[in-house]
């Protein structure tokens, strides 16, 4: 039986390069900067893929953002995903999260899919919100902080990363799951998926078209940043210097920490 | 640092380029320190190369290759050449750039199947034998001798400083078939490791390029199969003549890109040095400095960036060629030794990355064609 998987996938500004947050719109500069697919969504797509390679199903590309997000589609694209959809509009400027997951949701329905697969929390909002908004807009079970997905028999299973270790958690197909970094190791897009990413379809749609006219983005905000304050500078390391004791120093400060 | 990207590449190359860094940073980078020491990289990194489609840009597709075309190679090139190891630009390069093209350029579909396709998929070595201990800017006076046997030609002599010799499944060499006639008697051959005759006689120790294996090689009363010969007989001079403005660019990209990253040292560590209570990069000596050096690159690059575009299109571009390459190697050796200035003692210290630059760069103006033979090639076109 083909499995069909939707991933979604955000453009963020390269986490490579120092972030910028604009003190006036209390949101973080994405113009004159390097975008990039996020490093996190990256083993949302490997793990879509290995899916829907698995069963013999396609992989749909979903991502909302300005006309350049399609670059990120295309990354996707190219590592594997068979076509994309784009959900595109000036009135989506300064979407939050329930915002974003409302698009999302319009935008999947109609698809045939059996699974979506989203990161845990994007590199830059990093609410983490979106994916579990996304799953109750849909109606549909969500199975988060997967470290190792398997898929079978009309159900999804997946390893979820605790403190202590990880649960084992099902739920019946179709569902939404997150991934985190540690699941795998997302492929390069070779020279081939590259070039043929160029002709798959990358289907653009407005709120319009998925009828979110006045429901989602700007006129629809459900939260507000209201102050920014820089983080915390991180208090000075202690030095401890070795006299003989320095090995059973360290144990005791990391078993202070409760590290080990 | 990033530059302004060139006209010539499209959002495709850059797409590439993106996979092949980040391919670069995680499976080479992290292991260039090793290999340097060790002398060598491993052999497996010429499969993990192909399993990207690295090895076969340039070649069709019914051969393993992906036909995607020698811009796509550049950007490879420009990739290794900023990986930190001139060894790893060298050994990976040698196979593409320069060993390989005679197999495609002049051999048979049989003999594209037999050595090019395995090279293609990283299975097979390849290396090319000009450089005789007899001399090197002066090919035409290659002595190695093929004496025809019947089926076979008996190979008598030895080329050396070639570049992945040692591990090379096969070596394409030039090789004598008429004792007289200058360039007019030359052949080249395909000669496999196991070849009776054949050996490795020295691994050579050498300033730069460490990770690479550069060898002397010896043929003893070697025979060779008349089958694994390219082409027509005697035509071996034009045929090696045919890929050498491929190698010049191959050898002038490198160089631009390494450049780029000595600069890229100078500047990080000029930002973080403090003498006199300011930072290198706030004093004006140090700015002009690196300004200069980036005129260098950028003098390069453009010049090589055109030559490329000539070449890629098919239009006459020796001499275009021959400048890119002297601008190049003399731009990375020059910027290199300004990087190393700017760090100081720490510069001329083997922890620092460097000082191998410096050392790497140092082959460039040898290499490919000395950066006299291509002053005397850009005169010659001349007509003076
Ligand atoms: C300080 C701050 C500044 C902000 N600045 C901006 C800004 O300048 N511009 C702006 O547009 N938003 C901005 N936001 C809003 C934030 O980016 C949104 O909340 C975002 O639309 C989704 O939330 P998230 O990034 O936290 O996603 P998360 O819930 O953390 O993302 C989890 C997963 O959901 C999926 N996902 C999330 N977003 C998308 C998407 N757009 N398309 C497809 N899949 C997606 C991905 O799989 C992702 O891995 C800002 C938020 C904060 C807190
Ligand atoms: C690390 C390394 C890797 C190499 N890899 C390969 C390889 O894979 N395959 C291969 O075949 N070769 C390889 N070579 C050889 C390289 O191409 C030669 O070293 C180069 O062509 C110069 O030849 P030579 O060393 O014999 O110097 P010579 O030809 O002896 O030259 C000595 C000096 O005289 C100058 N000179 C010579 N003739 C003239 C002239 N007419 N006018 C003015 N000046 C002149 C030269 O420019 C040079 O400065 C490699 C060399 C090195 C160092």
């Amino acid at each position: 039986m083909a499995i069909n998987v939707v991933v979604c996938v955000k453009q963020i500004p390269d986490p490579s390069a120092p972030a910028r947050l604009d003190p006036a719109s209390k949101r973080l500069v994405r113009e004159g900067v390097d975008l990039v697919l996020d490093p996190g969504d990256e083993h949302a797509v490997e793990a879509a893929l290995q899916v829907a390679e698995g069963a013999g199903g396609e992989v749909t590309v979903v991502s909302m953002g300005p006309a350049r997000a399609v670059d990120a589609i295309r990354r996707a694209l190219s590592m594997g995903g068979a076509r994309g959809i784009h959900v595109q509009d000036p009135a989506l400027q300064n979407s939050d999260a329930l915002s974003t997951a409302r698009v999302l949701a319009a935008a999947v329905k109609g698809q045939p899919f059996d699974l979506i697969v989203c990161g845990q929390e994007s590199t830059d909002g990093s609410t983490g919100a979106v994916p579990g908004q996304l799953a109750e807009l849909l109606g549909l079970p969500l199975l988060s902080f997967a470290r190792k997905l398997s898929v079978e028999e009309g159900k999804a299973s997946i390893h979820r990363q605790t403190d202590e270790g990880y649960d084992v958690v099902e739920a019946p197909l179709p569902a939404v799951v997150t991934v985190t970094g540690g699941i795998n190791d997302p492929r390069y897009p070779s020279l081939r998926g590259i070039m043929q990413s160029k002709n798959k379809e990358v289907r653009q749609l407005t709120l319009e078209a998925i009828g979110l006219s006045g429901k989602a983005g700007e006129k629809a905000l459900t939260q507000e940043v209201v102050d920014l304050q820089p983080a915390q500078a991180r208090k000075a390391g202690r030095v401890i210097e070795d006299k003989g004791e320095g090995a059973r120093e360290i144990v005791d400060f990391l078993a202070e920490l409760k590290v080990i | 640092m990033t530059s302004a990207r060139s006209a010539i590449f499209a959002d495709e190359h850059e797409a590439f380029r993106d996979t092949v860094r980040r391919f670069i940073a995680k499976e080479v980078t992290p292991s260039v320190e090793a290999w340097e020491e060790a002398g060598e990289f491993p052999s497996e990194l010429f499969k993990r190369f192909a399993a990207l489609d690295l090895l076969g840009l340039k070649y069709p597709e019914s051969l393993g290759g992906t036909d995607a075309g020698k811009l796509y190679e550049a950007v490879l090139f420009e990739e290794l050449g900023r990986c930190g190891s001139g060894g790893v630009f060298a050994g990976i390069g040698a196979h593409v750039a320069i060993a390989t093209p005679p197999v495609f350029n002049f051999g048979s579909e049989a003999q594209r199947r037999r050595w090019l396709q395995p090279a293609i998929s990283g299975d097979l070595v390849m290396a090319l034998a000009i450089t005789e201990p007899s001399g090197g800017s002066d090919i035409a006076q290659v002595e190695s001798s093929a004496r025809r046997d019947g089926d076979h030609y008996v190979v008598n002599g030895s080329k050396t400083f070639i570049t992945n010799g040692v591990r090379a499944g096969a070596v394409v060499a030039l090789v004598r078939t008429k004792p007289e006639g200058g360039h007019h008697g030359l052949s080249i051959l395909v000669i496999e490791k196991e070849t009776p005759g054949y050996s490795v006689s020295r691994k050579l120790n050498k300033l730069g390029w460490r990770a690479s294996d550069t060898a002397e090689l010896t043929f003893q009363d070697c025979r060779v199969p008349v089958e694994n010969r390219l082409g027509p007989e005697h035509e071996g001079f034009y045929q090696a003549l045919a890929n050498f403005e491929w190698e010049r660019i191959w050898i002038a990209v490198g160089a631009v890109a390494s450049a780029q990253r000595s600069l890229e040292l100078a500047i990080d560590y000029a930002a973080n040095r403090v003498q006199f209570g300011k930072r290198l990069a706030e004093m004006p000596v140090i700015r002009h400095k690196i300004a200069q050096m980036l005129l260098r690159i950028e003098q390069a690059r453009h010049l090589t960036y055109h030559a490329l575009w000539l070449h890629v299109n098919r239009q006459p571009c020796t001499k275009e060629v021959a400048m890119a390459k002297i601008a190049a190697t003399e731009a990375d050796v020059a910027v290199a030794d300004e990087a190393l200035q700017i760090h100081g003692g720490y510069g001329y210290m083997m922890e620092y990355p460097v000082q191998r630059a410096w050392r790497d760069a140092r082959l460039g103006p040898i290499g490919a064609g000395t950066n006299e033979i291509m002053r005397d090639v850009i005169a010659r076109e001349l007509d003076l």
